[in-house]
């Protein structure tokens, strides 16, 4: 018996994501050399803007999340990926700042991506879709705020991808970039991450479903693929010591193995869990593309091998931030960032925060990040000169 | 044994464990140390002040000296204090951190009562006198006549004022005398440019710091040093 779920659809339709869409008709030229266009993005926003548009804050998603950073999502009806960190009174506080969260490009909640249709055959892109880069989602974000009237965000905060997408804004738009706050990042994908990443992508790439990447055109869906690919990654996102405090060796409802392959143990069923609910709300082929734009993400490489390079002449503040027991992007990729600002003299904050929650802990309830971003942000207000709104 | 434990003069790298957040300590109020380090700093001028503790004294230079000032502390309470007041502080170690950072980066790089716990004093000292105009460094002095004491007398590892922990669980593992200091930076062309020297009061007193009586006398001693390609205009 497989929990995972059979192939179909997903629930909604271009027209049915809820929130704001972008029509951009100028294209975008992409690292690739392609110029994408017209594209949309999908957004949204909490809070308002001030009147010298001195208050806003872009969140950047990770590979897995979406722009519904504090909505219920339209597909699962669950909570927004940060709700512990947008709202009135909280950190991200949205009686004080306007937050701008939107799907990256290649994403699939209503940003033009892979699943989208081709408007030069009227199928959906697939595998023809161009392969895009972090910085060509940084690139559409500019383009975004541009059409917002936001010439200068007071800050830029993602975890993980997000991260990458923090740290392009203050390398490619350092005047647009007041504060950045990369949370579990790094300034290049690790080898190590690259191959956890080709182990997915084969996943899905090995469904007979996926039928070289067209099987929108054909009515079928990787489902089983894609559910691997995000077991694997999932294993990524926690620790040794999360994985033991919360299944041990337990057993899932019953008492002896079975001495067969069913889930015997809880974090098999949890694994299983997270793979076959993966796959209502997530396109494969957008998995193929976000773990890509990952993989290619190396700013050093982009500044003539150097990192510090990126930042040269910098005046955006950093406050760069990891966990203890994140072994995907651990603490050491973020000390060389930190060391490269510190190359360049840039304003930078450095904090790891103790925590056995890995990787996923930047979406977590964890009191040390809040208090520590609350600081931050307090003291760029007060040096941005951001008053209170009522 | 273990003389009671003096908080104006226990070592800042353990200290921060315990800290009072900046904005809890009394507006103004500096340990005594601090304070002598915090009159060295010209206004305006940029500051590293590496082992920082809660930043009390980065907190009292922005607030008073308008500088830009940045820190490195190793615990992460004390990077979290400092980061949650709104302080630049990066969570690292004089021994891994200052190597990035360019020449001259700084006006000020104040190490305050930490030199004694690095792993490599000399390459750190060599450190601050290149990415700083001028370093700023404070330690306990080991020549101390109550430490020369405690050793002679009873034979066992001092514990004072200054240097508040038993042997077993010390962080302090390059204890110096003035004189050893003082001749260390004159084999690495290291100036030493002012000096003030403290009694165990933490009252600073005129006498040659090069002088033996100077070692013998002063707990703990604070010193302006800059590398020898620095013009020096005090």
């Amino acid at each position: 018996m497989s929990t995972l779920t059979s192939p179909r659809p997903r629930a909604l339709s271009d027209q049915d994501w809820p929130g704001y869409r972008l029509l951009v008709r100028e294209p975008l030229r992409l690292d690739c050399g392609i110029d994408l266009g017209p594209y949309t993005i999908a957004y949204q926003t909490y809070g308002t803007l001030n009147r010298d548009g001195s208050n806003a804050i872009l969140i950047s998603h990770a590979l897995s999340g979406d722009q519904y950073v504090a909505d219920l999502h339209p597909l699962t009806g669950k909570p927004g990926w940060w709700t512990t960190m947008v709202g009135p009174g909280l950190v991200l506080d949205t009686n004080r700042y306007f937050l701008i969260c939107a799907n990256v490009l290649g994403g699939c909640m209503g940003t033009t991506g892979p699943q989208d249709l081709n408007p030069a055959t009227g199928e959906p892109w697939a595998l023809s879709f161009p392969v895009i880069t972090i910085r060509d989602m940084v690139r559409a974000q500019k383009r975004l705020l541009d059409h917002l009237g936001i010439d200068s965000l007071f800050c830029v905060i993602g975890g993980s991808m997000g991260a990458m997408q923090a740290l392009q804004w203050a390398a490619s738009y350092p005047e647009s970039v007041f504060a950045a706050v990369p949370i579990a990042g790094a300034a290049r994908h690790s080898a190590q991450n690259i191959a956890f990443h080709e182990v997915g992508r084969q996943a899905i790439m090995a469904d007979p479903d996926w039928c070289s990447g067209r099987y929108l055109s054909l009515g079928r869906n990787p489902v089983r693929g894609l559910a691997v690919a995000r077991m694997a990654a999932h294993i990524t996102y926690l620790s040794e010591a999360a994985l033991h405090r919360k299944f041990g060796r337990n057993l899932q409802d019953r008492r002896a193995v079975t001495y067969g392959f069913d889930a015997d143990f809880q974090v098999e069923s949890y694994l299983r869990h997270q793979g076959s609910t993966f796959v209502d709300r997530f396109d494969a082929n957008s998995y193929l593309y976000i773990t890509r734009a990952m993989d290619y993400f190396d700013l050093a490489a982009e500044h003539g091998g150097s990192l510090p390079n990126a930042f040269i002449g910098t005046g955006s503040r950093f406050c760069v931030i990891s966990f203890t027991s994140d072994w995907l992007f651990p603490t050491s990729e973020s000390r060389e960032l930190v060391h490269a600002l510190n190359a360049v003299a840039a304003n930078v904050s450095f904090v790891e925060i103790a925590t056995d929650n890995g990787h996923d802990a930047f979406l977590l309830d964890e009191p040390e990040l809040f208090a520590t971003l609350r600081g931050f942000l307090t003291g760029c207000a007060e040096h941005r000169g951001l008053t209170r709104l009522g | 044994m273990m003389a009671a434990l003096d908080r104006t003069a226990a070592l800042k790298l353990i200290e921060a464990e315990n800290s009072v957040a900046v904005d809890d300590a009394p507006a103004g109020e500096l340990r005594r140390d601090l304070g002598l380090i915090a009159e060295m700093i010209e206004p305006q001028s940029r500051v590293l002040d590496i082992g920082c503790g809660d930043g009390a004294l980065l907190a009292y230079l922005s607030r008073h000296k308008s500088v830009d000032g940045r820190g490195i502390e190793l615990s992460q309470s004390g990077v979290n204090a400092c980061v949650g007041h709104g302080l630049s502080v990066i969570q690292g170690d004089a021994d891994r951190d200052l190597e990035a950072y360019p020449a001259g980066a700084f006006d000020f790089v104040v190490l305050s009562q930490t030199l004694q716990a690095t792993r490599q004093p000399r390459k750190v000292i060599e450190a601050l006198v290149r990415i700083g105009r001028r370093a700023i460094v404070s330690f306990p002095n080991f020549g101390f006549w109550r430490i020369r004491l405690l050793l002679l007398m009873r034979g066992r590892m001092p514990v004072s004022d200054c240097l508040t922990y038993p042997w077993y669980e010390t962080p302090n593992i390059h204890l110096c005398t003035i004189r050893d200091f003082i001749a260390l930076c004159d084999e690495i062309g290291v100036r030493v440019e002012r000096s003030v020297t403290l009694d165990r009061h933490g009252q600073p007193f005129s006498l040659d710091p090069r002088g033996r009586l100077a070692n013998l006398l002063a707990e703990q001693g604070i010193f302006v040093l800059c590398g020898s390609g620095v013009e020096a205009n005090t």
